[in-house]
């Protein structure tokens, strides 16, 4: 089977079990968004769809093989964006994305680098320490990632957080088109997605005692 | 190799050329540490000379623990170790990468400042030759060794104090045979032999240090 298929997932965080049994598959052309109130476990989720995190027990597949025997071809189709920007407040913007480009072993051109920022709002500002951006732009470059890399799976950890209207609106028009094209989106958010995200499917984690 | 260099390694050089305070203050600690042994103990000649290799050798390990989280602890609380991580770079060599920017920019600063921690603490020139080259061999196997508590603590609050508990017990078999090379040195003795072992103790290290720290690092993002 391919696309990205939990697999009887249990996660215990604190002697508490988040979700146990818990199977799903994530296809490519599909927007899933991950609903459940704080402390759910939906971060718990989706770093252990990612392989960062390992589950009490179950596994994760990939095209039909467990994640770690596939992980280097995994890794060249996931895009992962958590809590953390993944931003070193003292380098750039353009430095961030540059080395983070350098470690995903791509070639990017910088007239694309630049014109992805222009996309982004960030313009002007490429040079400034990321640490020195408000909170909704240090989002901004974060995103960047999602234009700059080619890949499937998109498993996305609050990416709404701190954006601005315009910046919803941007992202939601991007998960339409990447799900058209073929690509597959896993994403938490507390606020609602809009029509222009296109046809999403809801799956509810309950907070468990 | 491209993604390792351009990536990891020109990334953290340029973090620490950002970051040029925090490098200087653990080789200003030691400094200071050095010059208030005479002051303490007495500016003898003699008295220096038989204490100085440990001197500087107990307050590099000193220094070094400070500056030792800056290995892995920024990575690990701003997110770039997770998507490091994910980049599909083999995860030890990553490390191993980033082990090695650390002693270039810890370490070597030490090695050159090493001349005037000698002349200090009153070594003779066949007393620093052999304090150098326990240097040389050893300050790679604190780093790669360090790199590994660093790995495990990272993920805690307050780990800067356990780093240190957890680390200067496992760093005494380096003292004792950098100062007795040292001591040997001083009374015209080969000291081959305790180089021979703290060579050996780095070789060890470089072949399974990585793959530790690694799988350090994996636990602590569990």
């Amino acid at each position: 089977m391919s696309g990205l298929v939990a697999d009887n997932l249990t996660c215990i965080k604190q002697d508490r079990v988040l979700f146990d049994q818990l199977s799903f598959s994530l296809l490519p052309g599909e927007l899933v968004y991950l609903r459940g109130p704080n402390g759910a476990g939906k971060t718990s989720l989706l770093r252990i769809l990612t392989g960062l995190s390992q589950p009490e027990s179950g596994q994760v597949l990939f095209h039909s093989e467990p994640l770690n025997s596939v992980y280097r071809d995994y890794s060249t189709q996931l895009v992962y964006l958590g809590h953390k920007a993944g931003l070193n407040g003292g380098l750039t913007a353009l430095e961030n994305l540059t080395f983070w480009l350098a470690q995903s072993q791509l070639l990017v051109s910088t007239s694309r680098l630049y014109e992805v920022l222009e996309l982004l709002g960030l313009v002007g500002l490429e040079d400034v320490a990321v640490r020195y951006l408000s909170a909704g732009q240090q989002r901004r470059v974060a995103l960047a990632r999602l234009w700059l890399k080619p890949s499937v799976y998109w498993l996305l950890d609050e990416p709404f957080t701190a954006l601005d209207t315009s910046g919803i609106a941007l992202l939601e028009d991007t998960f339409n088109n990447h799900v058209r094209n073929g690509g597959a989106i896993m994403c938490t958010s507390h606020q609602p997605l809009s029509e222009r995200a296109g046809p999403l499917r809801c799956m509810d984690l309950e907070y468990r005692f | 190799m491209n993604a390792l260099l351009n990536g990891v390694f020109k990334r953290d050089l340029a973090l620490a050329y950002r970051q040029k305070s925090e490098l200087v203050q653990p080789l200003m600690f030691l400094l200071m540490v050095v010059t208030l042994f005479p002051l303490g103990i007495g500016p003898g000649p003699e008295t220096l000379q038989r204490i100085g290799p440990g001197v500087i050798w107990i307050a590099a390990i000193l220094s070094s623990l400070l500056g030792m989280e800056r290995l892995f602890r920024e990575d690990f609380l701003d997110g770039s170790l997770e998507q490091m991580m994910l980049s599909g770079i083999p995860l030890f060599l990553a490390v191993g990468v980033k082990v090695l920017c650390h002693w270039l920019v810890s370490f070597v600063p030490l090695l050159l400042m090493s001349p005037l921690l000698a002349m200090f603490l009153n070594l003779t020139f066949d007393m620093y030759v052999a304090l150098v080259a326990t240097l040389l061999l050893g300050t790679p196997l604190l780093s790669l060794v360090g790199a590994i508590a660093v790995g495990l603590t990272v993920g805690l609050q307050r780990g800067g104090l356990l780093l240190a508990l957890l680390l200067i017990p496992v760093f005494i078999p380096l003292l004792i045979f950098a100062t007795s090379a040292v001591d040997s040195a001083a009374l015209q003795l080969p000291y081959r032999a305790q180089l021979a072992i703290i060579g050996a103790m780095l070789m060890l290290a470089l072949a399974t240090a990585p793959f530790a720290i690694g799988y350090s690092l994996k636990v602590s993002q569990n």
